[in-house]
C-alpha cells in the first residue's frame, strides 16, 4: 500500500507543476491582454482538476475494494474467518454451559449422599455413646451393631461415589482451556479486522487530500498472506465437527491411529 | 514414576495431575510450553511426558520432534492431550513419533486406556 501512497503523491506533485504552469500562461496571456486565451487556460485548469479527482477516486474505489476482499481474508488461522466467528462464540457459550450444569448436576446428587452419611454419623454417635453410658437394653444394643454394621458399608460405598463425583467436577473444567483457546483465535481477529478497518478509514480520509486537507491517520501494513506453504500448526478446538478432515470422537482419532499401525 | 504434564492452561495442567493422581501417578511436575519443558526433560529423570499441542513458545508437536532428536529423551512414552483434531494433524503427530493422542474433551477413563497401553507397550 505504501507504493500507492508514493504514486498518488508523485500524480499530486505532477499535477501541481501542471496547475503551476497553467496559472503562469494564464497570468501571462492576462498581462498581454488576451482575456479570451485567459478563459480558455480556466477551462484547462478545471480539467486537470477533474481529471485529478476521477484519478483518484478510481485509486480509492481500487484500494477499498482490496481492503474490503482483505476483510474476508483468514489472516489468524484456517478456520477464523470472520464468518466463523460467531460459530466460535457459539461454542465458547456451549461449552461454558454444558460445564456449569454437569458440575451443578455433579454437586446436586453429590449433595444428598452427603447428608446422608452426616445424618447417620449424628444419629449413631448418639446411641454409641448412651452404649458407653451403659444404657442401652440388649435388644437396642443389637438394633445399633446392625446399624453401625449397615452404616459402614454404605458410607464406603457413598464415599466412593462422591470421591468420582469429586473428580468428575474437576474435569468439567477443561472447558477453560477449551474456550480459551477459541477466545484468543477471535481476539486475534478483532485486533486485525480493526487494523484493517484503521487502513480503510486512513483511505477515506485521501478524498481529503485532493482538496489539500490532510489526516494523520497510523499506517497498518496488512499481513502479508501465506504463500501456500503446507506446514501442520495448531488450530485450537474444531468447532465444525462435521468435516471431513475432523475426527469427530476419541473413537475416530483410535482408528486412525491404529491404521498407521499403532 | 515421574510425569511432566505441559500445557499452557493452568486448568488443563491441574486436571490431568488430578487424573494422574487418581490412577496412582503422584509424581508430576508442570511446565506450560515446550520451550519450559525441554530443558526440564534435559535435566530431569522424566519417564513419561503428557503434553498439549497447541502453546506459545514451543508447541508440543515441536516438543516431541525435540525429544525424538535428543539421544537421551529418544525413547520417552509422549502422550499428546490436544483439542486438534484435523486428521492431518493426528498423522503428523504419528509420524513426529508420538506414543498415544487424546482429543479435548476427554473422559478418565479414555486417559486411563492411553497410559495403560503405553505402558504395556514400553514395558512389553
Amino acid at each position: 500500500m505504501a507504493g500507492t501512497n508514493k504514486d498518488s503523491e508523485a500524480d499530486i506533485a505532477s499535477v501541481g507543476t501542471e496547475i503551476r504552469d497553467l496559472a503562469e500562461s494564464m497570468l501571462r496571456e492576462v498581462e498581454r491582454g488576451d482575456f479570451g486565451k485567459a478563459v480558455a487556460l480556466v477551462n484547462d485548469l478545471n480539467q486537470v482538476r477533474d481529471r485529478t479527482l476521477y484519478d483518484e477516486i478510481g485509486r480509492l474505489t481500487r484500494a477499498l475494494h482490496e481492503s474490503i476482499k482483505n476483510l474476508k481474508v483468514d489472516s489468524v488461522g484456517a478456520a477464523s474467518e470472520i464468518d466463523s466467528t460467531t460459530d466460535k462464540l457459539e461454542y465458547v457459550l456451549e461449552m461454558t454451559d454444558k460445564s456449569a450444569n454437569r458440575t451443578m448436576d455433579l454437586a446436586d446428587a453429590g449433595m444428598p449422599l452427603a447428608n446422608d452419611i452426616n445424618e447417620r454419623a449424628n444419629r449413631l454417635s448418639v446411641e454409641w455413646k448412651r452404649f458407653l453410658n451403659k444404657e442401652l437394653k440388649p435388644d437396642e444394643f443389637r438394633a445399633l451393631s446392625k446399624d453401625i454394621n449397615q452404616f459402614l458399608t454404605d458410607s464406603a460405598e457413598q464415599s466412593q461415589t462422591l470421591k468420582s463425583q469429586l473428580s468428575d467436577i474437576v474435569l468439567a473444567q477443561d472447558f477453560q482451556d477449551l474456550t480459551g483457546q477459541v477466545i484468543h483465535k477471535v481476539a486475534a481477529l478483532v485486533k486485525d479486522v480493526e487494523g484493517r478497518l484503521v487502513h480503510l478509514v486512513a483511505m477515506a480520509g485521501k478524498v481529503d487530500s485532493i482538496t489539500g486537507i490532510t489526516h494523520a491517520y497510523p499506517e497498518v501494513e496488512p499481513e502479508e498472506p501465506g504463500d501456500g506453504e503446507k506446514t501442520v500448526a495448531a488450530e485450537g478446538p474444531q468447532i465444525d465437527k462435521s468435516n471431513k478432515d475432523v475426527v469427530a470422537s476419541q473413537d475416530d482419532v483410535d482408528d486412525l491411529l491404529s491404521s498407521l499401525g499403532f | 514414576m515421574k510425569i511432566l504434564v505441559v500445557d499452557d492452561f493452568s486448568t488443563m495442567r491441574r486436571i490431568v495431575k488430578n487424573l494422574l493422581r487418581d490412577l496412582g501417578f503422584t509424581n508430576t511436575q508442570e511446565a506450560d510450553d515446550g520451550l519450559t519443558a525441554l530443558p526440564m526433560l534435559q535435566n530431569g529423570d522424566f519417564d513419561f511426558l503428557v503434553t498439549d499441542w497447541n502453546m506459545p513458545g514451543m508447541t508440543g508437536l515441536d516438543l516431541l520432534k525435540k525429544v525424538r532428536e535428543d539421544d537421551r529423551l529418544k525413547t520417552l512414552p509422549v502422550l499428546m492431550v490436544t483439542a486438534e483434531a484435523k486428521r492431518d494433524q493426528i498423522v503428523a503427530a504419528a509420524q513426529a513419533g508420538v506414543n498415544g493422542y487424546v482429543v479435548k474433551p476427554f473422559t478418565a477413563a479414555v486417559l486411563k486406556e492411553k497410559i495403560d497401553k503405553i505402558f504395556e507397550r514400553v514395558e512389553g
